[in-house]
């Protein structure tokens, strides 16, 4: 199985997709223009946005110091509590897991609340192979999954759609959707919702993931806006949660914190209409049975990275891709991640190796928008260039920045080379622009002009005049 | 404190490409009374290379800069993505470096490094710079001043108090040019998706002059402006703030 996190092209050539289709780029910059200003405005509303987003990006620097302890913590307080706590060290292991429990009880097929983490894992997909079919049940995910497509936002995985290509795809996949179904949003909710009570009913297994776990009280929250991700963490009688060691935080109180920072950021809501939490078994109500796995899947490989291990702290909000104007441009596909945006163009490469998506920390102009935003403080910008830097350079690019910053390191040569370039440029220059660059600068020109090296330099002008 | 003498780190780029920036920012300087010296050891503060991923290549850089201005006591340049360069950055680089006394030379001059703006509107409290410039203007905040920096709207302040001038509000004007130094060739055809939704809201304004605090960000805009011909020039604050009436 071939691993979703890591891109099959170079983001330059993936963007390109994107980039020429003028349909996508109408939806997303739609979008993204309108949560952008209103999670500006529901921000503005707090006077103290910066401590929260401070205390945010403390409480899980300190949460990952100790990683190791309040995960043990956890596991005490699950188990506890009733529940089941199981450890996968990757993607294989996590879905043997899950796929085992399942199995167990006979079950071919679970609904699910929409889960960044399993999709990192290619679980329905590891699942579908042993024949138990997962049915994915956020509504944006469902569009996703009957499409037979990769999501293209982590909160609004279908943000690239608009409602007529979704009325058409609900009318060929759904038995629910009347021939003459319009694309009025209301009705096609409609539609959904029946399909998917059906389908609550008569699950017996469901899958979730975890926004936050708690290590002193062993409680998980799943935060969310359609209640169908509570429909699967209550109403069947098995209920497995996959969760990042990462999502650990140590008290109850830190909770509060991030359900201030996340609804805000990510719908631009005060609150989130549903926050379900629950602490192994009940006795009475909800599932009979609990399982928590808790990934791995390269983490501790991030961990183990002292600047990127700010990665981590990531609580899936979403708002830098949001704001992100390359993401705005380019869409999610072309990181060819789960994870895309700014998070993702750091995530992937360090969960997987830089190898493995060298193109990914240079899809950004490092213009700080992912930060300025960010609930818990991830410098972006400073971790994307911290992975530059790892990134295997290659000629011709590695030669002639060799041979810049010789020239840079000596005002002789410095000088020699401001001479050499208004002597070079004669033939490229026309009427005072450069229209056209040979090689790889080929892509500057292909819309832009190069303003031409003057004729007198500013330091010559300073030594004839005050020299 | 108010600075009575500044040295001028003028950029590479400036130096080689827009040397009127550095003419300007010298008459503006004189003008308001501050003394400019122009230490010429200076060359480049090696933000391509750091940004691209050669750190080892920019350590001699940042130590060649650190020297050549370490007798100013204040360092101030027209450009805001050089200065957080050396605000952001090259702590970083002298660590990286394993360099304790690099580290604290740094230290030393780092917040001595000011912006244009943040050199006239905190430091010499002055938003009138006795400016006369009879166009219509629009301006981009650049991204290294406003989120590096955070400069806020003091460019905006020098603008606004600039006679006989018609500044004309850019929409979405926070919004990266695309530029992003070697972004822009990397990733070309993204870089080029961005310029032109900024060269179009540029358009929108009706100015005829298209102002911002770094000449990187301008040659960007600049070079898409006039491959469409549009007529609109670009032009270093600077080079507004040292306009004259004569
Ligand atoms: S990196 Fe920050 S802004 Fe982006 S999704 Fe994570 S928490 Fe939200």
């Amino acid at each position: 199985m071939s691993d979703p996190t890591v891109p099959d092209a170079p983001f330059p050539q993936a963007a390109r997709v994107a980039l020429a289709d003028s349909q996508l780029r109408r939806n997303l910059g739609h979008a993204t223009r309108a949560i952008r200003a209103k999670r500006a405005d529901a921000v503005a509303e707090l006077p103290d946005w910066e401590q929260l987003r401070e205390a945010g990006r403390a409480i899980k620097e300190r949460a990952m110091r100790h990683l190791d302890t309040h995960l043990l913590e956890l596991e005490a307080a699950v188990t506890a509590a009733g529940g089941v706590v199981h450890w996968a060290r990757d993607a294989q292991e996590a879905n043997r897991i899950v796929g085992d429990v399942i199995a167990a009880h006979g079950a071919d097929q679970v609904v699910k609340a929409k889960s960044l983490t399993t999709e990192e894992l290619g679980l329905n997909e590891a699942l579908a192979a042993r024949g138990i079919h997962a049915w994915e049940t956020d509504l944006a995910q469902l569009i996703i999954q009957l499409s037979d497509d990769m999501p293209s936002h982590i909160l609004v995985p279908a943000i690239h759609l608009n409602r007529a290509q979704i009325r058409e795809l609900f009318r060929r996949r759904l038995d629910e959707a009347a021939p003459d179904l319009s694309d009025d949003p209301g009705e096609l909710a409609e539609v959904a919702r029946r399909h998917l009570r059906r389908l609550f009913l008569e699950t017996r297994v469901g899958i979730s993931g975890a926004n936050f776990a708690v290590a002193e009280t062993g409680s998980v929250a799943v935060v969310e806006s359609e209640g169908n991700g509570r429909m699967c963490t209550t109403l069947p009688e098995v209920l497995i949660t996959v969760m990042g060691i990462e999502k650990v935080i140590p008290t109850w109180q830190d909770l509060e914190v991030y359900l201030q920072l996340l609804p805000r950021s990510s719908t631009a809501e005060r609150m989130n209409p549903y926050t379900s939490l629950w602490t192994g078994v009940g006795e009475h109500d909800g599932p009979g049975e609990f399982h928590l796995v808790l990934v791995d899947n390269g983490r501790t490989n991030v961990l183990a990275d002292e600047l990127g291990r700010q990665a981590l702290h990531c609580i899936r909000c979403s708002a830098c891709l949001n704001a992100c104007p390359v993401y705005e441009r380019t869409g999610g596909h072309a990181y060819g991640s789960t994870y895309p945006g700014p998070i993702g163009a750091i995530l992937t490469p360090l969960l997987r190796g830089v190898d493995e998506a060298a193109s990914l920390p240079y899809a950004s102009s490092l213009c700080g928008a992912c930060y300025e935003v960010c609930p818990v403080k991830i410098n972006i910008p400073e971790v994307l260039v911290h992975l530059r830097r790892r990134v295997d350079k290659h000629d011709p690019e590695r030669a002639a920045m060799r041979a810049l910053a010789r020239v840079f390191a000596s005002r002789r040569l410095y000088e020699a080379a401001q001479r050499s370039g208004r002597l070079g440029q004669r033939p490229l220059a026309r009427s005072g622009r450069i229209t056209r660059l040979p090689g790889p600068l080929s892509g500057w020109t292909a819309a832009r002009d190069l303003r031409p090296v003057a004729p007198e330099s500013f330091r010559e002008w300073w030594l004839r005049e005050r020299g | 404190m108010r600075p009575r003498r500044a040295a001028l780190f003028i950029t590479c780029l400036s130096d080689t490409m827009y040397p009127a920036t550095g003419r300007a920012v010298v008459t503006l300087l004189e003008r308001l009374g501050v003394a400019v010296d122009f230490p010429l050891q200076q060359t480049c503060c090696g933000q391509m290379h750091f940004n691209t991923g050669y750190a080892a290549e920019t350590i001699p850089l940042v130590r060649r800069f650190v020297r050549a201005f370490a007798d100013s006591e204040v360092v101030v340049s027209p450009s805001a993505s050089c200065v957080g360069m050396v605000r952001d950055a090259y702590p970083r680089v002298a660590a990286l470096a394993g360099d304790a006394g690099l580290a604290r030379e740094v230290a030393a001059l780092a917040p001595r490094v000011l912006e244009l703006t943040e050199l006239l509107v905190n430091h010499l409290e002055l938003e009138d710079v006795g400016a006369f410039f009879p166009h219509r203007v629009t301006y981009h905040p650049t991204c290294h001043s406003l989120r590096m920096l955070g400069v806020g709207d003091r460019p905006v302040r020098l603008l606004r108090a600039v006679r006989g001038i018609d500044l004309r509000e850019l929409p979405q004007a926070a919004e990266c040019c695309g530029f992003g130094g070697t972004f822009a060739v990397k990733n070309a055809d993204t870089s080029i998706a961005m310029v032109t939704d900024k060269v179009r809201a540029v358009l929108d304004t009706g100015a005829e002059v298209c102002a911002a605090a770094d000449n990187s960000c301008l040659m960007h805009i600049g070079g898409a402006l006039t491959r469409q011909r549009a007529g609109v020039r670009t032009l270093h604050l600077a080079e507004i703030l040292a306009a004259t009436e004569r």
